[in-house]
């Protein structure tokens, strides 16, 4: 096979990949941060001393189920779940369905980690200061807390979204054609591992580009450190 | 007529009271310092009156706005969002660490908060911005972040962030006490000089000669009360009270 045909059929698969990857992020991104919001939500009742918070332990219960578990576990629960559990029949629009659904509920739940340190780390006195001057609780939290909270997360938000790039290569379990399904398929038929380098290649490139980007944001944000 | 008014404040930390039956309120134009060893209950005094912290029970009022009262079962009650919004409009507050936002410049950390919270045109909260930076010797600063300042440059944001609201009271919760000797002296020169525009104000502090110069009362808390109150001279030069004594005596030497 010519390096041109290889690269144009990896290159489709690599839509694809990206496709699963922006729409990934599209999800997980705020979600994670509504993840994070119910994991600290204080919410409750005592029992006792002790206060139970429902909301605040059914996410963390959540959380550590979804990190926990292999994400290709949870990939194979929700594509065959409709099929065993409501008797649906499973069509090719299904997979990747479920390549996203799956995606997003798994990394909303690292990102909420995520926030939360970053949330848990602006210091006590940026709210007290923002709460004297007379903000509401959400001007506090848009205007003073999550661009704050936004410089502390980059360096780990860089480190998961380069992961989850390389994670779209487990959607093949579900028989979800991306860029790795199609490498796969081409080194076996082809009995060499060109494909796999030219994929591997691909892949170490987006991410140089991701950690590039984020780079750039760390250093825009630069200007201050408190 | 007083424009802050504490009345039989009571508040504790689990089983631990760290203030006792505290009553005391402040007259326009009036600076009152509070004096008095760590963990007396100064701070908190200052956090209850600005809301920072609720108080267990007493009563607290700002002008004729009412903000907490005690009810039936003699536990503070604290007014709706409508009444706390507009006793917050009545004060400020300087903290010891100066907690200003770190992401913004000197003139949107001043300049921000009446238009977000006021509802202010731009043009005027700049133009009154201008005057205070120059008032507190910040020219030139404008477009510089907190952690590019001094702790000195710092506090006088702050301060100037508070005044930007327009208060008819401004505390102090201990403002130098971060700060070196020398950048002390520059943010109490400041303060000195709102006192000679008969700004309402209510400094906690430890530098005992600023208090005794600059405040007309000076109140000495100890143990969650006020032990002495007086006239500033008076407490500090000639204190009644053997806790009091003790306590000046320590900053002697």
């Amino acid at each position: 096979m010519s390096f041109v045909s290889l690269m144009s059929q990896l290159g489709e698969g690599f839509i694809a990949t990206l496709q699963v990857f922006f729409l990934t992020l599209l999800g997980a991104l705020p979600l994670g941060l509504v993840v994070a919001f119910l994991r600290m939500n204080h919410l409750g009742f005592h029992i006792g001393k002790r206060k139970i918070r429902p909301i605040s332990l059914i996410t963390q219960f959540y959380i550590s189920v979804m990190r926990g578990t292999p994400l290709m576990l949870q990939l194979l629960v929700v594509y065959f779940a409709p099929y065993y559990v409501f008797g649906m029949q499973l069509s090719d629009t299904s997979r990747f369905t479920a390549v996203i659904i799956a995606f997003i509920l798994n990394y909303a739940a690292y990102y909420a980690e995520i926030y939360r340190s970053g949330i848990q780390g602006v210091p006590k006195g940026q709210y007290e200061a923002a709460e004297v001057l007379g903000y509401t609780r959400s001007q506090t939290f848009f205007r003073i807390i999550f661009p704050q909270m936004v410089k502390r997360i980059l360096p780990p938000m860089t480190n998961e979204i380069v992961t989850l790039i390389k994670d779209t290569s487990l959607a093949f379990a579900v028989g979800f054609v991306e860029m790795f399904t199609v490498a796969r398929s081409i080194s076996n038929s082809q009995r060499s591992l060109m494909a796999f380098f030219a994929a591997a290649i691909i892949y170490y490139v987006a991410n140089l580009l991701i950690a590039w980007i984020m780079g750039r944001f760390e250093k825009k944000l630069s200007y201050y450190h408190d | 007529m007083s424009i802050v008014s504490l009345e039989h404040i009571h508040k504790s930390y689990g089983d631990n009271p760290v203030l006792r039956d505290i009553s005391i309120s402040v007259d326009k134009g009036e600076v009152v310092g509070i004096i008095g060893p760590s963990g007396g209950g100064k701070s908190t005094l200052l956090r209850c009156a600005t809301l920072l912290e609720h108080f267990d029970s007493g009563s607290l009022t700002y002008d004729d706005i009412v903000v907490a009262k005690n009810d039936a079962q003699g536990k503070a009650e604290y007014a709706g969002k409508d009444a706390i919004k507009r006793a917050k409009s009545k004060f400020g507050l300087v903290f010891q660490n100066f907690n200003l936002f770190s992401h913004y410049t000197v003139m949107r950390n001043i300049t921000e908060p009446p238009q977000v919270v006021q509802g202010r045109s731009k043009d005027e909260v700049y133009a009154q911005a201008k005057k205070l930076i120059s008032q507190m010797g910040l020219e030139g600063k404008e477009d510089m972040v907190p952690c590019d300042l001094s702790g000195g440059q710092q506090q006088r944001v702050a301060i100037a962030r508070a005044l930007c609201m327009n208060p008819e009271i401004l505390y102090f919760d201990e403002p130098t006490s971060a700060l070196d000797p020398e950048l002390t002296q520059e943010v109490l020169r400041v303060i000195r000089g709102l006192a000679d525009q008969h700004m309402t104000m209510v400094i906690v502090t430890h530098e005992m000669n600023f208090a005794r110069d600059v405040a007309d009362r000076v109140v000495f808390m100890d143990g969650g009360v006020i032990v002495e109150e007086g006239p500033a001279k008076q407490v500090i030069e000639h204190p009644q009270k053997k806790r009091t004594q003790d306590f000046l005596r320590t900053y002697e030497g």
